[in-house]
Formats: C-alpha cells, sequence, structure tokens
C-alpha cells in the first residue's frame, strides 16, 4: 500500500481549492495550489498569516473544520489519494504514517490527562503495542525528545509542564509510530528564542534520523531558510513560488518573494532596506477577485494580471514561480 | 488535607448560615414568646416560654444561648406534635433524602445521555427534543407538573397508585435499617413491599427529575459542545485515536467538570422543589413537615427546617467541591 | 437608539418565537391593566348550583367548587402575580445593582460587605430561604414580596459587581473622572446606563422565576389568602379535585402560570439576542 520508491514523491498536491461557507460570505481560503514533497525532504510553506497555509495542512490531515468544502484538486500520499479515501482508511494512518504537530501545544494537549497516556493512547491506536507495554513505550519516547526524568513527567499533566516541555510531548506523540511525513503547523510560535531552537534542531534531527519528511507551516521566512530545503510561498490561497532554499534567497523570481525577504531580518542587507510589505490581504470573500491575488499590492501589476489565468512556470530546477512578469 | 480545607472555607458559611437562621427566629412581629407558646397559651405559660427561650435576655446573650441549644442538637419542641424538633426532622430526612436521591439518579439519567447525543448531532431531531426540554423545562411550575402527572397517570391511565404517600395505607413498611423503604425491602428480601414503595416514588421524583432536567440537559449540551470544538480534540483527531474514545475518554470527561459544577444550582433547585412535591404527594418528609408547620403558625418547626436544609445544602456543595477536585487534576494539585 | 430599534426588528422578524413572546407579554400587560374590565363574570361571585361545571360556551375555563367563574379570577389574578413579580423584580434589581456597582467600582470593604452578604443568601436553598422569611416577617402579600426581592437580589448584585469590574479603568470612565465628575455621578451616570442592557436580559429572566417563586409560596399556602384570586393559590385549590376528575380548576391557572414564565424565559432570550449576539446558546 505504501509506495517506497523514491522517484514518487511522497505527498503530491494537485490542483487544491478548498472553500469556508461563512454567514458573511464564502471565504476562497485555497485555490489551485500545487506543490510536491518528496521522501526525507524538508519543505516549508511560508506566508503572512491568513494566507491559507495552515488549511492546507488541515486539508491534507483530513481534519478540516466542518464549515470546510474542498471544491477541487487530490491529495495522494503514499500512493492513497487522501481525498477520495474512507474514513476508515484516513483514520489508519493519521497518526501513524502522517502526524502533525501545532503551535500552542499547551492547548492542543488534553488538558486533564497525564501526557504520558496521551502518548500510549496512540501507540495502542495504532497497533504497535500490547496494553502492557504501552506505557514504557511513552517514557521511552519522552527521553527520546529529550524530556529530563521521563518516568515522572509521565504522570504529569500540561499545566504542570513549559510551553517547550509541551511542545516536546507534542513531537512525541506525533513521532511515536515513525510517520513518513511530519507536519508541523507554527510549532515555535509562542515559544521564547532559547526554546524555538531547541525545538527546531529537536525536530530536524530526529527527522533525519527516522528519514521523515517534514512539511513546516511558518511566516517566518528566517526559520524556513534554517531548517528546510525547499520553500513555498503563499500568497492569499496562492502558492507563488516554489524554490529549493538556496535559490530562492538568491534570486527570488515572485515580487512578493522579493519583499518577504526584505522584510526578514537577516534577509535584508541593512536596517533601512527592512521593509514592511505593503497593502493587506486582499478580502477572499470578494466575489471580483483578480485573478492574481498579489496584483492589488504589486508595484509591477499590469491590466493582465487582473484577468489572464494565472501562469504556473517552471523556471529551472525544481522551480515554478505563479507571476506574469517574473522578476 | 484538601478536605480539611475545603471543610475550613465552608465554615464561614455555616456561620452565616446559623445567624441569618438566628435574625430569623427573632424577626417576628410582636411578641416572640406568644408565637412560641401558642394561640392557646396562657399569660403565665407565655412568661414561662419568654423565659425559658430567653426572649427576656439581651441579644447578643440570646445568641450565645442559641448557640449552645445548636450544639446540644436542640432545635426546640413542635407546638402541634409536642415532640423535639430535632427528632422530628431526623425521622423524616430519610423520606425526603430517598425521594430527592432517586429524583437526580433519574434526571441525569437522562439529561447526560440527551446533552450528549444533542452536541454530537446538531440540528437532529435529538438536538430539537434537547432544546425543547430545555426550554420547556425551567418554565414548568413544579407543583403543576405533579397534578398534570398524577391527573395522567392516577385518574386517567389507572397506572399509578394513588398520591397518598410512600406506601399504601394496606403496606407495611419494612424493618428500618436506612429509612429508604427501597433499600430496606430489598434486604428484608421483601419484593412486595419493593414494588410498592416503588410505584409510590415513581411519580413524585419524576416531577422533580422533570424540573432539574432542564439546566442539567443544556450544561451537559454546551459543554460537549465546547469541549468537541476545542484544540485537543483537533489533536486527537489528528492522532488517529478512535471515535469512540474522542468523545467518551477525550470529550466527555472534560465536558462533566461544568456539569459537575450545575449540580450546585440543582440541588438549590431541587431542596426548594422538595416542599411543592412532598405536598402534593402527601410525602412524609421534611418539607410537608415544614409546611404543616407554617399553615399551623408552629414557628419552631420551621425554623429548625430552614436551617437543617441549609446545612444540607452547605454540606452537598462541599461533596460537589470534593468530587470537582477529584476529576479535575488541575485544581487537585494546584491547591 | 433606530439602529437598536431596527436590530430589535431583525431580531423579532427572524425568530418568530421571541416575536410570540413579546405578543404574549403584550397580552399579560393588557390583562394586568384592565383585568377587572376584562373579565367576563365578577371573579368573587359565586354560584354553587354551577359549582365544579367543565369548560363550556358560558364558562369556557370552567368552574370552580365554589361555582366561580374561573377565567374571570385567572384574569384578575394576572394584575396580582405580575404585581408581585414586578415589584419584587424591580426592589431586587434596584438594590442588588447598587451593591453591586459599589462592591465592583470602589472595592475594599463595600465589596467584602456585599459580598459576604451576598454569599449568605446563596447559603441557602432559595425557596426555603423565602419560606423562612416569610414565616419569620408574617404572612402577607408584602413580605411575599420582600422575601422574593431578597433571594433574588444576589444575581444583580454579583452582576453588576463583575461588569463594574471590567469598566473601573476603561475609557470612558477615566475621561469622567478626568472631567471632575464625583464618584457617585460616575457610578450612576456613566457605569449603569453602560450595564443597562445586560441588566435588561436579567431582569426579564428573573421576572419568570420570581412568577415561579411567589405562585409556589402561595400554592404552599403562604401569603395570599382566599378568596383572592392568584393563580398559585388556584392550583392549590383545584389540587385536591384532580384525583376525583375535576382537572380544570387547577389545569387553567396552571396552564397560565407556565405561558407567562415561558414568554418571560423567550423574552430574556430575545432581549439577549438584541443586546449581545456573542452570547447566543
Amino acid at each position: 500500500m505504501m509506495d517506497t520508491d523514491n522517484a514518487v514523491p511522497l505527498l503530491a498536491v494537485e490542483d487544491l481549492g478548498i472553500e469556508f461557507r461563512t454567514r458573511s460570505g464564502t471565504v476562497r481560503a485555497v485555490d489551485g495550489i500545487r506543490f510536491e514533497l518528496r521522501r526525507g525532504e524538508t519543505m516549508a510553506l511560508v506566508g503572512e498569516s491568513g494566507s491559507g497555509k495552515s488549511v492546507t495542512a488541515y486539508a491534507i490531515m483530513g481534519i478540516l473544520d466542518g464549515a470546510a468544502r474542498i471544491t477541487s484538486g487530490t491529495i495522494v500520499f503514499g500512493g492513497l489519494e487522501l481525498l477520495q479515501a474512507s474514513e476508515r482508511a484516513i483514520a489508519e494512518i493519521r497518526g501513524r504514517e502522517l502526524a502533525i504537530i501545532f503551535q500552542n501545544p499547551r492547548t492542543a494537549l488534553n488538558p486533564i490527562r497525564p501526557v504520558g497516556k496521551q502518548i500510549a493512547d496512540i501507540l495502542l491506536r495504532h497497533g504497535n503495542v500490547t496494553a502492557a507495554q504501552a506505557p514504557s513505550r511513552a517514557i521511552e519516547m519522552l527521553a527520546k525528545v529529550r524530556i529530563p526524568d521521563p518516568e515522572r513527567r509521565a504522570r504529569s499533566y500540561p499545566f504542570e509542564l513549559s510551553g517547550g516541555m509541551c511542545q516536546r510531548v507534542m513531537i512525541a506523540m506525533a513521532l511515536a509510530c515513525e510517520p513518513q511525513l511530519l507536519i508541523a503547523d507554527e510549532p515555535t510560535t509562542g515559544l521564547d528564542i532559547t526554546t524555538q531552537a531547541v525545538i527546531m534542531d529537536l525536530i530536524a534531527e530526529l527527522a533525519a534520523s527516522q528519514k521523515m519528511a517534514t512539511l513546516l507551516i511558518t511566516h517566518d521566512l528566517g526559520l524556513a531558510s534554517e531548517y528546510c530545503d525547499h520553500i513555498a510561498v503563499m500568497h492569499a490561497g496562492h502558492i507563488v513560488e516554489t524554490a529549493p532554499t538556496v535559490a530562492l534567497f538568491a534570486a527570488p523570481h515572485h515580487p512578493y518573494t522579493a519583499k518577504l525577504i526584505a522584510a526578514t531580518p537577516g534577509g535584508a542587507p541593512n536596517l533601512e532596506a527592512l521593509a514592511a510589505i505593503p497593502g493587506a490581504l486582499p478580502d477572499l470573500r470578494r466575489v471580483d477577485l483578480p485573478l492574481c491575488r498579489y496584483s492589488e499590492r504589486c508595484e509591477r501589476a499590469a491590466p493582465a494580471c487582473l484577468d489572464r489565468p494565472l501562469p504556473r512556470r517552471a523556471v529551472g530546477e525544481g522551480r515554478g514561480v505563479a507571476c506574469h512578469f517574473p522578476l | 488535607m484538601i478536605v480539611l480545607r475545603r471543610l475550613a472555607t465552608a465554615l464561614p458559611v455555616i456561620a452565616g448560615v446559623i445567624v441569618v437562621t438566628f435574625l430569623l427566629t427573632r424577626a417576628l412581629p410582636g411578641d416572640p414568646a406568644v408565637y412560641f407558646a401558642g394561640p392557646a397559651a396562657t399569660s403565665q405559660a407565655i412568661e414561662e416560654i419568654r423565659h425559658r427561650l430567653g426572649f427576656d435576655r439581651t441579644l447578643p446573650v440570646q445568641f450565645l444561648d442559641y448557640l449552645q441549644r445548636l450544639a446540644h442538637g436542640d432545635l426546640g419542641t413542635s407546638l402541634t406534635t409536642g415532640q423535639p424538633v430535632t427528632t422530628e426532622l431526623l425521622t423524616r430526612l430519610p423520606a425526603s433524602a430517598e425521594l430527592m436521591l432517586l429524583a437526580l439518579c433519574l434526571s441525569i439519567a437522562i439529561a447526560v445521555p440527551l446533552g450528549l447525543a444533542a452536541a454530537m448531532r446538531p440540528g437532529s431531531p435529538v438536538d430539537h427534543a434537547c432544546r425543547v426540554v430545555t426550554t420547556a423545562g425551567v418554565s414548568l411550575p413544579t407543583f403543576f407538573t405533579g397534578l398534570l402527572l398524577v391527573y395522567v397517570f392516577y385518574y386517567l391511565l389507572g397506572v399509578a397508585p394513588a398520591p397518598l404517600g410512600r406506601l399504601d395505607v394496606f403496606d407495611s413498611a419494612p424493618p428500618q435499617h436506612s429509612g429508604f423503604y427501597l433499600i430496606d425491602s430489598l434486604l428484608a428480601g421483601d419484593f412486595e413491599t419493593f414494588r410498592a414503595a416503588l410505584g409510590q416514588l415513581v411519580l413524585p421524583a419524576a416531577t422533580m427529575a422533570i424540573f432539574t432536567l432542564a439546566p442539567l440537559a443544556r450544561i451537559t449540551r454546551a459543554a460537549m459542545l465546547g469541549a468537541l470544538g476545542s484544540e485537543f480534540i483537533r489533536t486527537a483527531r489528528a492522532s488517529g485515536l478512535a471515535r469512540h474514545r474522542i468523545v467518551f475518554v477525550y470529550a466527555f470527561r472534560n465536558a462533566v467538570l461544568p456539569v459537575i459544577t450545575t449540580l450546585g444550582m440543582v440541588f438549590s433547585f431541587m431542596l426548594g422543589a422538595n416542599v411543592l412535591v412532598e405536598k402534593v404527594f402527601a410525602w412524609p418528609g421534611l418539607g410537608s413537615y415544614a409546611v404543616e408547620a407554617l399553615i399551623a403558625s408552629d414557628y419552631a418547626p420551621v425554623q429548625g427546617f430552614v436551617l437543617m436544609m441549609a446545612l444540607l445544602y452547605v454540606l452537598l456543595n462541599l461533596v460537589i467541591d470534593l468530587v470537582y477536585g477529584l476529576v479535575d487534576p488541575r485544581v487537585r494539585l494546584e491547591a | 437608539m433606530t439602529a437598536t430599534l431596527r436590530h430589535a426588528g431583525y431580531v423579532v422578524r427572524e425568530n418568530p418565537v421571541t416575536a410570540f413572546a413579546f405578543a404574549l407579554f403584550f397580552l399579560f400587560a393588557l390583562c394586568a391593566a384592565l383585568g377587572p374590565v376584562l373579565a367576563p363574570y365578577d371573579p368573587l361571585a359565586s354560584d354553587t348550583a354551577e359549582a365544579l361545571t367543565g369548560p363550556s360556551a358560558a364558562h369556557w375555563f370552567g368552574t370552580d367548587q365554589l361555582g366561580r367563574d374561573i377565567l374571570s379570577r385567572i384574569v384578575v389574578a394576572t394584575r396580582l402575580d405580575l404585581g408581585i413579580a414586578v415589584t419584587s423584580v424591580a426592589l431586587a434589581f434596584g438594590f442588588g445593582t447598587l451593591a453591586g456597582l459599589g462592591a465592583g467600582y470602589y472595592g475594599g470593604w463595600i465589596d467584602g460587605i456585599v459580598g459576604r452578604g451576598v454569599d449568605t443568601i446563596m447559603a441557602f436553598p432559595l425557596f426555603v430561604l423565602a419560606m423562612g422569611i416569610v414565616a419569620a416577617l408574617g404572612n402577607n402579600v408584602a413580605n411575599i414580596v420582600y422575601a422574593t426581592a431578597i433571594i433574588n437580589l444576589p444575581i444583580y448584585a454579583r452582576l453588576a459587581r463583575a461588569e463594574a469590574n471590567v469598566r473601573r479603568s476603561a475609557g470612558f470612565v477615566e475621561a469622567a473622572r478626568l472631567c471632575g465628575n464625583s464618584e457617585a455621578r460616575i457610578v450612576l451616570g456613566q457605569l449603569l446606563p453602560n450595564i443597562m442592557p445586560l441588566m435588561m436580559v436579567q431582569v426579564s429572566l428573573t421576572l419568570g422565576y420570581a412568577i415561579l417563586n411567589a405562585a409556589g409560596l402561595s400554592f404552599i399556602g403562604l401569603g395570599v389568602r382566599p378568596p383572592t384570586a392568584e393563580w398559585g393559590i388556584m392550583v392549590a385549590e383545584g389540587a385536591s379535585f384532580i384525583v376525583s376528575g375535576e382537572w380544570w380548576v387547577a389545569f387553567f391557572p396552571g396552564i397560565v402560570l407556565m405561558a407567562a414564565v415561558f414568554c418571560f424565559n423567550l423574552m430574556g432570550d430575545g432581549l439577549r439576542d438584541i443586546v449581545d449576539p456573542q452570547r447566543r446558546t
């Protein structure tokens, strides 16, 4: 059932479209996005908040809100078409082959259940262990994510742990069944700088040792550049550019990417060059959205940007850009 | 430990209750001694009562007197029966307790599954039924519901026995162990009496249960909806956990917390509704004792009743606090 | 103001149940105001020949054991029942809100005393406390009002206190202080109007509860004496006839009682939708 041939991508998202029905209108959160992830690769989905990155991640995991509707596209994971698969098939791989960690780790954990038991629940569900073995395996996982005194900590509740430790617990839960793909949705938001680095290093190390692919969702381009081989830049529900990290920073092809890099500390040559990106994300409930959703903020916009369908150009090895007038 | 600490916080409340009930006994219009002596008393008897109950002393001294008598369990004597109030209250306590306990169990057994089902299937017929129950339940006057039930099930359908108390005139009470007829009859192996007692219990318990169903169902539904929409449930789903585990172990256990808190309010209603239900069904419990005394202008039983109900309420709230502490580790460990 | 009215109109149109509740309230208010005029018979006139007859064309709700027309008695009783409820809620609202505002705004010993008082009241099962108060003060209607007012006071005190606490350091309060307003002026002139909408919702809900309470007290024989017409006492009088099948004596007063409570609860929900749509259940 699971493909092990590395030529075929582990995760292939094609023409994915997601809508939300709200009281004030239909929000076209994601429109025609496409990207691939290979076994063992690390990729970042970068964008401002509201750009649709988390929504994409949730669609892959199949945990979208009830108000969401997938209007188009396919998501193929290890040969399985997730959007067509039965609920049972998905529940089998969810948490086992495919895992996710969330931001705000303390609220993402069950507040009245010891963390050791929460890990054990996952182990028991996916059939790796017997009921007798589960508790000790849970403690092993806690040790693996470098939580000190794991035996005692397994009996702790989330409110007794720091934010960083809660995130480690989440990582332990996600990695308990050695998944092929880990999605990390803003895993370091809310943590202090030192802890951020430690957590990201931990993820990177475990991913490497288990040959696990990582999809990092973040608004922080700097973080993405440090930990990921590939970056896909999202804007208002579109992927505007994809490229290997080094190439992206060396020569961005999309005007938005260039602005993002300029706005990133460390990405800009000096403080004066740190620019804010003008404008704001367009209201995705509008029915008159221009076909290029960046055009209203773009200095290079031309009439063609408004009504000609957005091209998806391949511009070199593993690069793509969606722009009529790339840089 | 925790029990002692909770008891300590209840002490000022108990103190307040004792002070208020004391003041109530002194708030009687006119000469309180006349009231406690009764309508048929001679002026000499009134003087005797006045001296014995300490009405001729200053207020602080009276209060100390009152406290002293309370410490000995002395709540005065009933004019109509001539018995000590404390004895009568304690004798009648099992009747009310049995009724309220059965009503509570009935109420929880219906309200919690109803709220749960409504939360899991929003917009379904179950959800609408839950909402109807919730809105209608709080509007129903308890005494009216009782009368309706008697009319339908006793008069029209003939399936329920006459509302004449705990047992028919032809049945006799089982040998006394707990005072609960259901338990005592089972202990004695007497199934006839058990069935008879249960038959008499059904309508009054149902009446009380209907009233307390509404807030319980509403809170269960709201709490489950809240729990099901929370972030840790999203994590549980993302981990692929089985549906029944997510609903019962993860969501429900969290939802139960506000339900436990609501039980406090439910008990307050119940202790009040007890009075009304016992009147409708001629139930020989605390409520009817107080009402009979009230009508006969016999004040000592009424004061004793108010004090006992209040202390019962404080005790029940304490139990709720402790149970809550058991279920929610955050309270247990952070205390 | 017009915006609120328009929003109110929207809510009423969107929700037929709320509209129904408002209509029902209007009907009750009419009966309370014009009771004796609307009643077809004299509520106190007994006619033993006609005793205990069921609903008929002549007597829509039947007659009671003394031959009195039940419909007339119910209509006339509206004034008494609503009067008791409105008066006690007004007292509870007035004193409770002031106490709560004071406690929430000033804090300190005011908060301590109000808190202690409210906690002591809430330590009792409320209906039982009402019984105790009426027993202690005397068995008449005025004391029913006072007892009901006392047991409803805590709700207003707590709500007002919470709201005052939240707004104590809000912008408009600071501005008023800077303008040199006295503290009392701020509490009454600024804070009170600001929390009025929420309090109004609570008033409507409490009215329903107050009616139930008063009826419960008169059911067990407190306050109202025969031959006065009052919903609770009418149900009590009719209770003895249920077992012999004359259901209408207790049924109609009970149904009207239920309708009144239901009406106020629905109105409270409707008001809550108008005032604070986020809190809808």
